[in-house]
């Protein structure tokens, strides 16, 4: 293509520059171009985001984490794209904390919408510098250059030519970017370079195989549990079984036919290392502990619900209300209400967390699972009272995390089993370290009301949350108090608040979405404590209150699509919902209509919607119940997705697809169990998840690509609408209106399905 | 606080392992998991502990063909058994097997912690059964565990492969 001079005129929104270019004169040989070697890992540095090699090929340097969505390989499809070069020439190399500045790993759906963003304006940056660097060395103006596969050439002269790889390639960028200061996933940068117009793009928008998937397939590669160390030794955290108890006494003895094996013990911290794996998991079994006396008291599982109602609330979030809500329920010939409830979840990553520390002399190395080594590696630090400069984090493929899983607390174990035995030490959990012990996605209730006039129009919509915070600990690693190791050598807890509300464009002429929180169960170390879960509250909020338009539809006698596109006023949201509806073929109604799918069976359709961070997607569910048993099977799922501009169409699509399984397994199967003394959901048969029985027979999407639009994320949006559109399905095929997750055939049954 | 407790060994032995066409012998107690044997004695990577349980299937391999979960299975029980992982499944030397071919075509995986156990088990499934419905991988694939959600791109390439 030929460079449009504008591209290097536009400074965008960050005012004066800082911007100190360091360039040879006119006649410069290319081996005299960049720096010889590395500036510093400083987010001003291009140097800390693009990299020529040798043979001209492109190394992204990513703050990010992909956690198997595609999410690397969309951010190389925006390098590739502003430096002109084809997919297969860029590279990323992500979570490593000595090659990539901190932007906030996997976190809030942001992977393309903020780190991937950042780094296709420093590879507009890098291809502005390698232009103005060739229009030196050709002695031909910028204008009068074009750019094609990494070679820059005169449009007059086409043999008057230099690559990029002859201009730095081995060596480093020596130029700075202006940056907002931001580290994490706010983190963006920018220089003179600007990104290329749409009409442009060449690689955005195409779908390129992803990299990791055949070493994955073929099995030729790492992921975290295969890491070994020299020296390295097995380790196993030993956990009560009565959760808050602390080790008293422990038996040496008990374990003195396993040969080599160490007892680990620090305050409440009891762990045991082995140079074989088995005999530490032998030993962890075998050892006799005495346990303090722990009274953790926690409510019974059915009477979680209200302990939430009758709870204290630790923190209010009452919201900007819109018009005037008190005078319109006042004032209303009728009111609608209802209440909904949300289980504790558990991440159930497909492995229990692993992770390798290395302490030499002052410095230290940790590799994680975790989808955020920066933040993880602080964390390790903070275990070994290290400057976090001092311990270098990998990242390592690792089971999913769908959040702040049990990868953060894997570190600081094995920081502080290292730090106590001085070697090297690999642990792991097993399997109920992953389910028992993981972080939980928040329980809570959430009380929805509707002021209707005489004529059914809703004048005031008021919407409650009420539930543990979604942040107990931290998302983040960083703090000792935020892991379970930090917390048993006496970090004492320091619970974070944080809720949210329901994400939609209703125009009801008044408004109020207010949240509050209560207190963790327990203080420390607690198998209940909160965290994020795949869309933080996302799912709890719009089951409640995409069921509630529902509801509130079908108490007028209107038709729940009917009723949406009443009151939705953003034009990107109806076109969601119009999409969905249109292709999945809505069936319009205005009461459940109990149709007959044979075989004593009946069948339902159901929608919802959401908004996301500025992603927005609709679905309609298909479901068909067993009356007898009421066994629910969605069997189809038609969704419609709007992220802005699309970066790899085939991962959105498989990203969604993902979410959308995932998302029916929270709803209809998902609870973590406990009784007064502990999670008893321990394994896959206490904590079940969706088996593929149980998978849709059809998940159709619907993509809606705005590429006038930047992009926004994908990661987590179409999780957050499916509980709901299976609860309205639910009542379409059965009258049932099921007010509590998740959607198992006893409380189908508690809720009136005969 | 460092306790050390340093006694005699527990009764280990050697066994001999045939895996992915290559004999070994390893020196271990006899009730371990073949797993642990697959993974710390001869360092292979792809059976992956996912339970402990025999419920998730990430630790797959096939003995004498049939798919079976080596984090439940004495080492010692294995006898004469041919044990195969994913990395011999094509035969070995990188060679890809049908279903692997297929996972890489419909890029399957997202985390793909577990996949070894799909790959294993519908491997064994379509030996026995070349040409299945809907219904029958469905059937032959329960049990396994998934949390990514990637149940509808592995529908998808299982079908490829039967076509391959």
């Amino acid at each position: 293509m030929t460079i449009n001079v504008n591209r290097r005129t536009v400074l965008g929104a960050f005012g004066a520059l800082t911007i100190s270019v360091v360039l040879p004169g006119h006649k410069a040989r290319a081996a005299v171009l960049g720096a010889a070697t590395q500036p510093p890992l400083k987010p001003e540095n291009l140097s800390s985001y693009i990299q020529v090699n040798a043979d001209g090929t492109v190394v992204a340097f990513w703050g990010k984490m992909d956690m198997g969505q595609g999410t690397d390989l969309g951010v190389a499809q925006m390098v590739a794209e502003e430096l002109d070069l084809p997919i297969f020439k860029v590279f990323v190399q992500q979570g490593n904390t000595a090659t990539s500045i901190n932007q906030g790993g996997a976190s809030g759906s942001t992977g393309i919408q903020q780190g991937g963003t950042a780094l296709q304006s420093a590879a507009a940056e890098a291809r502005y510098q390698l232009v103005d660097m060739a229009s030196k060395q050709l002695g031909v103006p910028i204008p009068d250059l074009k750019v094609d596969d990494g070679v820059i050439s005169s449009l007059a002269d086409p043999a008057k030519s230099v690559t990029y790889a002859e201009l730095i390639g081995g060596r480093f960028f020596d130029t700075q970017l202006e940056w907002n200061q931001k580290i994490g996933n706010s983190l963006f940068v920018k220089g003179r370079g600007t990104i290329k117009p749409v009409a442009d793009h060449k690689v955005i928008g195409s779908s390129p195989m992803r990299r990791d998937v055949p070493w994955k397939v073929m099995g030729s590669g790492d992921y975290v549990v295969d890491i070994k160390v020299p020296g390295m030794l097995h380790a196993r955290v030993i956990r009560p079984e009565v959760a808050g108890a602390v080790p008293v006494e422990v038996d040496a003895t008990s374990v003195k036919d396993i040969p080599d094996v160490q007892i680990v013990r620090e305050k409440g911290f009891l762990a045991i290392v082995a140079p074989r794996e088995w005999d530490a998991i032998r030993a962890a079994d075998q050892l006799k502990v005495t346990w303090s006396d722990s009274t953790p008291n926690f409510p019974t599982q059915a009477g979680i619900f209200d302990h939430l109602r009758n709870a204290k609330s630790v923190h209010r979030e009452p919201g900007e209300d819109v018009g005037d809500v008190d005078a319109a329920f006042a004032g209303a010939a009728k009111v609608v209400e209802a209440t909904y409830d949300w289980p504790f979840q558990s991440h159930a990553s497909m492995g229990p967390a692993c992770a390798v520390v290395e302490i030499n002399g002052d410095r230290a190395t940790l590799w994680t699972g975790s989808q955020k080594p920066h933040f993880s590696a602080a964390g390790v630090a903070a275990i070994l009272d290290m400057p976090s400069e001092n311990v270098h984090g990998i990242w390592v493929p690792g089971p999913g995390s769908y959040g702040r899983n049990d990868a953060g607390d894997a570190a600081a174990d094995a920081a502080l089993i290292a730090k106590l035995t001085g070697k090297p030490i690999r642990v792991q959990g097993m399997r109920k370290d992953g389910t028992r012990w993981d972080p939980k996605g928040p329980a809570s209730i959430h009380t929805a009301r509707a002021a209707l006039d005489k004529d059914n129009n809703v004048l005031a919509w008021h919407f409650e949350s009420k539930g543990f915070s979604r942040v107990d600990v931290n998302s983040n690693e960083s703090a000792t108090r935020d892991t379970l190791a930090g917390q048993l050598i006496d970090t004492p807890l320091k619970p974070g608040v944080g809720f949210g509300v329901p994400e939609e464009s209703y125009g009801f002429p008044a408004k109020r979405k207010a949240w509050e929180t209560v207190a963790p169960l327990l203080d420390r170390a607690s198998p209940l404590r909160t965290t994020h879960l795949r869309d933080p509250v996302g799912p709890q909020i719009h089951f409640a209150s995409e069921s509630f338009m529902d509801e509130v539809a079908y108490a007028i006698g209107v038709d729940p699509l009917e009723f949406r596109l009443k009151y939705i006023t953003d034009p990107r949201d109806i076109a969601v919902v119009k999409a969905a509806t249109e292709k999945a073929g809505w069936q319009a109604r205005t009461a459940a209509r109990r149709q007959s799918a044979g075989d004593g069976k009946f069948k339902g359709q159901g929608m919802s919607y959401a908004q996301r961070s500025g992603t927005r997607v609709a679905v309609v569910c298909e479901v068909e119940i067993e009356s007898k048993t009421g066994r629910i099977w969605a069997r189809k799922f038609t969704v419609a997705h709007d992220c802005g501009m699309i970066v790899n169409p085939r991962q959105l699509t498989h990203t969604i697809e993902g979410n959308i399984v995932q998302a029916i397994s929270r709803s209809v199967h998902e609870e973590v169990q406990f009784d007064d003394k502990n999670v008893t959901s321990v394994d896959w048969e206490t904590y079940p998840i969706l088996d593929i029985t149980e998978t849709p027979e059809t998940i159709d999407v619907v993509l809606i690509d705005h590429k006038e639009l930047p992009p926004s994320g994908a990661g987590e949006p179409s999780m957050r609408p499916v509980a709901a559109a299976i609860a309205n399905a639910i009542f379409d095929a059965t009258g049932v209106r099921i007010r509590q997750a998740p959607f198992t055939p006893d409380k189908l049954k508690a809720a009136g399905l005969a | 606080m460092f306790t050390d407790s340093r006694e005699e060994d527990v009764a280990t032995k050697e066994i001999q392992l045939n895996v992915d066409g290559n004999n070994h012998v390893i020196t271990a107690d006899p009730e371990m998991p073949l797993l642990y044997a697959l993974r710390d004695d001869l360092g292979l990577r792809n059976p992956r502990f996912g339970c402990g349980l025999a419920q998730c299937g990430a630790c797959t391999v096939h003995i004498d063909g049939q798919a079976v979960r080596s984090c439940v299975t004495p080492v010692d029980s294995v006898g004469v058994g041919k044990v195969v992982t994913l990395a011999g499944l094509g035969g070995g030397n990188g060679k890809a097997h049908k279903i692997q071919t297929a996972f890489i075509e419909e890029q399957v995986p997202q985390c793909g912690y577990c996949l070894n156990g799909w790959l294993m088990t519908a491997a064994a499934f379509l030996e026995a059964n070349p040409n299945p419905n809907d219904g029958e991988i469905r059937d032959a694939l329960s049990g396994l565990k998934c949390r990514c959600g990637t149940h509808y791109s592995i529908m998808r390439a299982v079908k490829r492969a039967a076509r391959a």
